[in-house]
């Protein structure tokens, strides 16, 4: 029937629910769930990347282990979205890299420092390397600006067509239109359940991690990093905007825009992944897909890495472990950003798909719906 | 969690885990009073059939944020009125649900939490309402609450033998991890469930059709507590005989199939027995009454087993359940799926086939499609049998609970079989629930009794033990 074990699982999991709903009330995936009498491979993967792997169903849930009906749905749905990432990776030749993803993600993180710290020591004259630099184009007096841009531009460029085409993928298997009519309303209720992360709140309680006490602590952490990582973000494109339009150059004072966006940012990648690092690794193991552990904790210790180096920079940028520095900190930027389409990054932009196609549909039912 | 200590003498002993002894426990607590809670099955099962309920009926007068419109105190009174045939103590019924207006706040307060009606429920959405992630969501934030007030639960403790001298409870004896050990309080609330999952019981009344029946709930429901204290004197309510059944999947496990098991998709076809011949009206009445006479008329029927049989036009017409039905391309062959007579189940389909008079299907009313000329007819909702593939499910009763229970006044207080009141004897849930409900059934009811007499239980136990 469907293509893998685990997906036979999951369909499994899904008629069980289907017959009993009593989880309906606690986030997305079971209504969507009741609007299906079947599920396809494509219905599951939708499902599985809805589901935001809060664990109140499981502990809600009266046929959970050790009951013989075994209903385990966050873990059930944990596999099938780690192979989900696998199946829609593009180019398919690096599907691959979620297999092993921390080994992967670790070498390639290995390389790109060592490709930085190594260029820079051959590139760079020893005096310039440990060298004081200050003032405005400091950074480029290590790496011409150029180098930075087209090197790093290049990067971004392909994160985001391999993202695309992943995303791609995705949405044409859980069966939506190619073309993504534009539906406002959809897109704002998606963008508003991402931005609060509120299916991660078990219905209301929080969500359940090592015990069966429910906290928002795993929430707050994601917010962290998440916000840490879009503030990191806007301070880059803050700084381009600086350097092309008002032809100012980097570093920038303590006080100014990039700066703060950048610290307050880097402070998030330090506390968000690290809370969450926590959560991983105290987890109930029940819930946890065992497998995935490396993908999980790769692309969250990679943006700690980014961070923590980044703010390193931001102190000690005026001493002459500047140059050292630097090579660590654009080594770890360059990885995240090629490794973004083959790690956890992916999550957040499946889940988020899977978040409009809810709203369409929640939509759809509500034009349907008998008034009563 | 805290150790329990035996060397002490306990305000209050609550003897079960679900909702009746938790709000017991919980109400006794805040009443100042020291609890300890056995739960005679292990954590994963704490909880009896409240693991396997998601509703509770209260009455109120307005509407709320999860309930469409009022249920006054009178129209609960004339819906258990109707469903229990007048077999109710009417002064204990009218108090409980004069009291489950306020359960509806005072359960919030315990960390349970409502949620409207569920998907396929919607016509309760006015009388009953529903616990978000359904019963055992329920039943974690009671625990939740009675641990944080300070209420020790011991789990895997099997009560073996209650210390009663005249009607006063001294100790209770019992088993846990192969240790025997008492314990005592000034008071006992028992609130431990009734005896369906006790099978030699059970035979007692239905001999060894009992056999055949499927229990929905936790098999930990063996009646031990009742049987104890109907045996220390105490008086008994409601009849022995009587449990509440449906008919559910006859694939589903032996115990805790739960709700996911229950098939109501009987309007839709008709149902045969093993001799392929049909036996009762399936249009005579609209659910639930229909849900719950039909576990008992399956248990009527030799070997204590039927087969609703219906064809391609209505398999999306009722929710899913667990189990696919059995299907086939023609009736002989679902016959043959089945191991009925194929000739026989063949002539009872085209019997009622060409009974069908013509009319206007509606399955949310009492509709104009029935039989003319049959025995017995379907009076209702009766269309043909004719598209393929043909579907069948095997059902067989589901028992969900029994009526037999332990006499109680307005205090919760058991009476003993002078008529007296226990001294400090306490009940709630469904071990007492025949004094309100001595026959039938109505959703959501069987929490609201738990909850509003485990809270008066709770309370009058902490008041006796503190005097």
């Amino acid at each position: 029937m469907h293509g893998t074990k685990i997906l036979e699982e999951a369909d499994r999991l899904m008629t069980v629910c289907n017959s009993c709903r009593y989880c309906e009330g606690l986030c997305a995936v079971f209504p969507a769930m009741e609007m299906r009498r079947a599920f396809s491979d494509g219905d599951l993967n939708y499902l599985a990347n809805l589901c935001h792997a809060c664990g109140a169903c499981y502990v809600d849930c009266q046929f959970s282990p050790p009951h013989e009906f075994d209903v385990n749905v966050p873990k059930t749905f944990a596999i099938v979205r780690a192979e989900s990432y696998a199946a829609y990776a593009w180019p398919r030749a690096f599907s691959g890299l979620f297999a092993r993803n921390g080994v992967a993600i670790s070498v390639v993180a290995a390389l790109s420092v060592a490709a930085f710290v190594f260029g820079f020591a051959a590139a760079i004259d020893r005096q310039v390397l440990f060298g004081i630099h200050t003032g405005p184009g400091a950074f480029y007096a290590l790496m011409p600006h150029k180098a930075m841009v087209g090197l790093f531009g290049a990067a971004f460029l392909y994160a985001i067509v391999a993202l695309v085409m992943s995303m791609r993928v995705f949405w044409r298997d859980i069966g939506e239109p190619i073309a993504l009519r534009t539906d406002l309303a959809s897109l704002r209720q998606a963008i508003k359940d991402a931005s609060r992360v509120r299916y991660l709140d078990g219905g209301g309680v929080g969500c359940f991690n090592e015990d069966d006490k429910p906290t928002d602590r795993r929430k707050i952490f994601h917010h962290f990093a998440f916000y840490g990582f879009l503030l990191c973000f806007a301070a880059t494109c803050v700084a381009t905007l600086y350097h092309y339009l008002l032809a100012r150059e980097a570093p920038y004072p303590w006080w100014d825009l990039p700066v703060v966006l950048g610290t307050l940012g880097g402070f998030g990648l330090l506390v968000g992944p690290i809370g969450l690092l926590a959560a991983r690794f105290r987890r109930d193991p029940v819930l946890v897909d065992q497998a995935s552990t490396g993908m999980d904790t790769a692309f969250t210790l990679m943006l700690f890495l980014t961070g923590i180096s980044g703010l390193a920079l931001l102190l000690w940028r005026e001493t002459a472990a500047m140059g050292a520095l630097l090579a660590l900190h654009l080594g770890f930027v360059f990885a995240l950003f090629i490794t973004l389409p083959y790690g956890k990054f992916v999550h957040g932009l499946y889940r988020f798909l899977a978040l409009v196609r809810y709203a369409r549909e929640r939509q759809a039912m509500a034009q349907f719906a008998a008034p009563e | 969690m805290r150790m329990v200590d035996f060397d002490r003498k306990y305000d209050v002993l609550v003897i079960g885990g679900g909702n009746a002894a938790l709000c017991a426990a919980i109400s006794a607590r805040r009443a100042g009073a020291s609890v300890l809670v056995l739960e005679g099955a292990p954590k994963f099962y704490r909880g009896g059939n409240t693991r396997h309920t998601r509703n509770m009926r209260c009455a109120h007068d307005a509407a709320t944020d999860i309930l469409t419109g009022p249920y006054p105190e009178e129209e609960f009174w004339e819906d258990l009125l109707r469903v229990t045939d007048g077999q109710t103590d009417e002064e204990l019924a009218r108090l409980m649900i004069r009291e489950s207006k306020d359960i509806l706040n005072w359960i919030v307060e315990q960390g349970v939490r409502w949620q409207p009606s569920l998907g396929g429920t919607l016509s309760l959405g006015r009388t009953n309402s529903f616990f978000l992630g359904g019963g055992r969501a329920m039943l974690n934030a009671l625990y939740l609450t009675a641990e944080a007030l300070g209420v020790e639960i011991l789990y895997d403790a099997e009560v073996e033998k209650l210390d009663i001298a005249d009607g006063m409870f001294v100790s209770a004896s019992l088993k846990h991890n192969s240790q025997h050990l008492t314990a005592r309080a000034a008071t006992l609330i028992a609130a431990a469930g009734g005896f369906e999952a006790n099978f030699e019981w059970l035979k007692e009344y239905w001999g060894e059709a009992a056999n055949n029946f499927l229990i929905r709930g936790t098999p930990y429901n063996r009646g031990s507590i009742l049987k104890m204290l109907l045996d220390k004197g105490v008086q008994a309510v409601g009849d022995p005989t009587q449990c509440h059944a449906v008919a559910i999947d006859a694939r589903a496990p032996k115990f805790d199939g739960g709700i996911i098991t229950r098939l109501d998709c009987v309007v839709f076809g008709i149902v045969v027995n093993k001799n392929a011949q049909r036996f009762y009206d399936e249009g005579e009445d609209i659910w639930p009454k229909r849900y719950a006479i039909w576990g008992r008329l399956v248990a009527g029927q030799p070997g204590q087993i039927a087969y609703i049989i219906f064809d391609k036009s209505v398999l999306t017409s009722f929710m899913p359940s667990l189990f696919p039905p059995i299907q086939a391309d023609t009736v002989p062959e679902l016959a043959g799926k089945l191991e009925l007579d194929p000739a026989t189940l063949q002539k009872t389909v085209a019997e009622f086939n060409a009974a069908v008079r013509p009319g206007t299907f509606d399955h949310t009313i009492l509709d104009d499609c029935r039989t003319d000329g049959i025995t017995p007819p379907k009076s209702h909702w009766a269309r043909r049998i004719e598209t393929p593939p043909y579907y069948a499910y095997p059902v067989r009763p589901g028992i969900t609970f029994t009526y037999l229970g332990t006499r109680v006044n307005k205090q919760a207080r058991m009476l003993m079989q002078d008529g007296k009141p226990s001294a400090n004897m306490f009940a709630a849930g469904e071990i007492m629930a025949g004094n309100v409900l001595g026959k039938g059934y109505a959703a959501g009811i069987g929490m609201t009794i738990g909850s509003v007499f485990g809270r008066i239980a709770g309370r009058e136990a902490a008041k006796h033990a503190r005097n």
